[in-house]
C-alpha cells in the first residue's frame, strides 16, 4: 500500500501547553483514516500541521511526498479541506462560493454536477446563512471537493447535525472513498469512526493512544457482549445458564443481565420465546470505540 | 489574478447585499448635500472666492466617505471574516493570502470611487457643482487619502478582538471626527477653538488636502505629510497586527 500522508513524531506547543506531543502515523492511500479523541485532545492541531496551517515545532511531515510547509501551493492544489470553525459570508450564494472556489485551484471539476451530487442543485442561489446545518456541512463538502483532490480531510464534519442528517453525511464520506480519494476524518464521535474508518488513531492529551482498525480495538478489549431485559419474577434465569456462549445470568427482582460472547442475542432471544418469554425491552451491548477509550484512559471521551 | 479578480468582483456583490453599510457610503453624503444645497444653494459667494457652498461641502463629502469606509466597513468587515472563519477557511486554499487583503482594498476603493462619482453627478445636475481645475491632482489625492485611511481600517480590524468591538470603536471614532474635520458641515462656520482642536484628527487634514486642491489648486504640505505619516504608520502597525483567526 502507498502511503500518502506520513507524519512522524511531531510535536506543537502554544506558551506551556503542549497541544501535540510526540505523535507519529501514517495514511494509506484509499482509506478513510479517523482522527478520534475528545476535544481539545490535539487533533486540530495535527490536521493543521499536516495541511500546512501550523508549523509543528519538531517532527517531521510529509502529504503526497511533499513539504506541507515549504511546498504549500503545489500541495494545496491536490488536497481538499473542510474546516472547523471555518465558514463563508453569509450573503454568499452557494453557485457563487463553488465557482469563487474554483478560481483558487489550477484543476477543477465541472460545480455544477458536484451541487446535484451533494443534494444542493435546488439550492444553488440560496444564501449560505439560508441553508440548514446539513445544507452547509455539504456545501463545505462540495468547497473541499471542487478541485478533485487526492486527500479529503473532513473536520468535525456532523458536529451539530440532528442524528438523520449525521447518517446521510455519513454515506457520502463512504461515497468520497468510493471514487478513490483518501478520506482523512476528524471527529470526537465515535460511532462516526466505527460506521466509516478503515482505520482509527484515537488522540488523548495530545499523544497517540491507539492506532488500528476499529474492529481488532473492540476486539482487543476481549469485553462481552451483555443483554439486558425485565422477566416476571416467576422465571427462573439460570435457563440461560446452559445456552452457548453464556458465561453469566444475574438476576436482580425482574432485571435480568446475561453475560457472554459470541451471537448471544439471537439464541437468548429463541431461549425466552420458548418460556413464553417476550420482554419488550430486550437489548443488547456490543464493546464499542467508547468503551476502548474507556478503557484505555480511565474516562469518558464525553467528559 | 484570475482568483484575484474573482475575489474582488465577489466582495462587490457582497458589499451590495449590505443595505446599511451601502447606505452610509453610497446615499448619505448625497442626501446631507441635497438638504443643504436646499437650504443655501451654490451661488457664487465673495467670501469662498467665488464658489458656493455645495461646492466648498463637496471636498468635506469625500473625507466622509473616505472616513466611513476606513474606520468602518473595512474593521468590520475584516473583523467579521476572522470572526466567522472566512479568512481561515481561505487561507486553507492554495491563494496567495495578499489576494484576500488586496481584494479588500480594490472593493473598497471602487466602493469609494462610485460614492464619489454619486456626488458629484448630483452636484452636477441639481447644484451646477463647478468642475475643479486640477482634476489630475485631486484623483491621486483623493486615492492617497484613501489608502491612508484603509491602512487605520487594517489595523483596526487586527488590534479589536471581535466585529462588533471593531463597529462600535470604528463609531466613536468617525462620528465625532466627522463633525470636527469639517466633513460634514464645513469648517468656517465653525468657532476658532473648534477649527484648532479639528486640526488634531486625520480626517482634517484629508479634508483641507482634497479642498485645497479643489477649490485653490494648492498643495497643502501639512495636510500631505498627515496623510502620508499615517499611511505608514497604518502600513507597519497592520503588519504586526493583522491576524488571520
Amino acid at each position: 500500500m502507498q502511503k500518502v500522508i506520513d507524519v512522524q513524531n511531531i510535536r506543537k506547543e502554544y506558551g506551556k501547553t503542549i497541544a501535540v506531543d510526540d505523535i507519529s502515523f501514517s495514511v494509506q492511500k484509499g482509506e478513510i483514516f479517523g482522527i478520534v479523541g475528545p476535544n481539545g485532545a490535539g487533533k486540530t492541531t495535527t490536521v493543521e500541521s499536516i495541511i500546512g496551517l501550523r508549523k509543528p515545532d519538531e517532527g517531521h511531515v510529509a502529504v503526497l511526498g511533499l513539504n506541507p510547509q515549504s511546498d504549500s501551493k503545489t500541495l494545496g492544489n491536490r488536497i481538499g479541506i473542510q474546516l472547523q470553525h471555518a465558514s463563508i459570508p453569509s450573503r454568499m450564494k452557494v453557485w457563487e462560493a463553488l465557482d469563487l472556489y474554483a478560481s483558487f485551484y489550477e484543476r477543477t471539476v465541472p460545480w455544477e454536477p458536484l451541487l446535484e451530487n451533494w443534494g444542493l442543485g435546488d439550492k444553488r442561489n440560496a444564501q449560505f446563512d439560508d441553508l440548514s446545518g446539513g445544507q452547509k456541512q455539504r456545501l463545505f463538502i462540495a468547497l473541499a471537493l471542487i478541485n478533485d483532490p487526492e486527500i479529503v480531510f473532513l473536520d468535525e464534519l456532523t458536529t451539530g447535525l440532528d442524528p438523520a442528517a449525521r447518517h446521510a453525511t455519513w454515506d457520502l464520506v463512504s461515497d468520497i472513498r468510493e471514487q478513490g480519494k483518501t478520506v482523512v476524518l476528524i471527529t470526537h464521535y465515535m460511532d462516526e469512526i466505527e460506521a466509516l474508518a478503515n482505520r482509527v488513531a484515537i488522540i488523548d492529551q495530545g499523544k497517540v493512544i491507539a492506532l488500528d482498525t476499529p474492529a481488532n480495538l473492540i476486539a482487543n478489549l476481549n469485553a462481552e457482549t451483555q443483554i439486558n431485559f425485565t422477566a416476571p419474577r416467576s422465571f427462573n434465569a439460570e435457563e440461560l445458564a446452559s445456552v452457548a456462549g453464556v458465561s453469566a445470568v444475574n438476576q436482580e427482582g425482574n432485571h435480568i443481565r446475561v453475560t457472554g460472547n459470541g451471537p448471544l442475542l439471537a439464541k437468548v432471544a429463541v431461549t425466552l420465546a420458548e418460556h413464553d418469554i417476550s420482554p419488550e425491552d430486550l437489548q443488547s451491548h456490543r464493546a464499542s470505540l467508547e468503551d476502548v477509550f474507556l478503557a484505555m484512559t480511565g474516562r469518558n471521551i464525553r467528559e | 489574478m484570475k482568483a484575484l479578480l474573482k475575489l474582488t468582483k465577489m466582495e462587490l456583490q457582497l458589499q451590495f447585499r449590505e443595505p446599511i453599510a451601502l447606505f452610509f457610503t453610497l446615499a448619505f453624503p448625497v442626501m446631507l448635500m441635497i438638504l443643504f444645497g436646499s437650504i443655501y444653494g451654490n451661488e457664487a459667494e465673495a467670501f469662498l472666492d467665488g464658489y458656493g457652498q455645495v461646492d466648498l461641502s463637496v471636498p468635506g463629502y469625500i473625507g466622509m466617505i473616505i472616513g466611513t469606509i476606513g474606520l468602518l466597513n473595512i474593521p468590520v468587515t475584516l473583523a467579521n471574516y476572522r470572526d466567522q472563519g472566512i479568512l481561515r477557511r481561505l487561507r486553507a486554499t492554495p491563494l496567495q493570502s495578499g489576494s484576500v487583503l488586496w481584494a479588500q482594498v480594490i472593493t473598497q476603493v471602487v466602493m469609494s470611487a462610485a460614492g464619489i462619482a454619486l456626488l458629484y453627478i448630483a452636484g452636477v445636475s441639481f447644484y451646477n457643482l463647478r468642475i475643479p481645475t486640477g482634476i489630475g491632482s485631486i484623483i491621486p489625492a483623493i486615492l492617497l487619502s484613501a489608502f491612508s485611511f484603509f491602512s487605520v481600517g487594517f489595523v483596526l480590524a487586527g488590534v479589536m478582538p471581535t466585529a462588533r468591538a471593531a463597529q462600535a470603536v470604528g463609531m466613536a471614532i468617525l462620528y465625532p471626527m466627522l463633525f470636527l474635520s469639517g466633513a460634514a458641515m464645513p469648517r468656517f462656520i465653525m468657532p476658532e477653538i473648534v477649527q484648532k482642536i479639528g486640526l488634531a484628527l486625520p480626517l482634517t487634514h484629508v479634508v483641507i488636502f482634497v479642498e485645497d486642491l479643489w477649490l485653490k489648486s494648492s498643495l497643502n504640505m501639512v495636510s500631505l505629510f498627515v496623510v502620508i505619516g499615517m499611511l505608514v504608520a497604518g502600513l507597519i502597525l497592520s503588519r504586526f497586527t493583522f491576524r488571520w483567526e
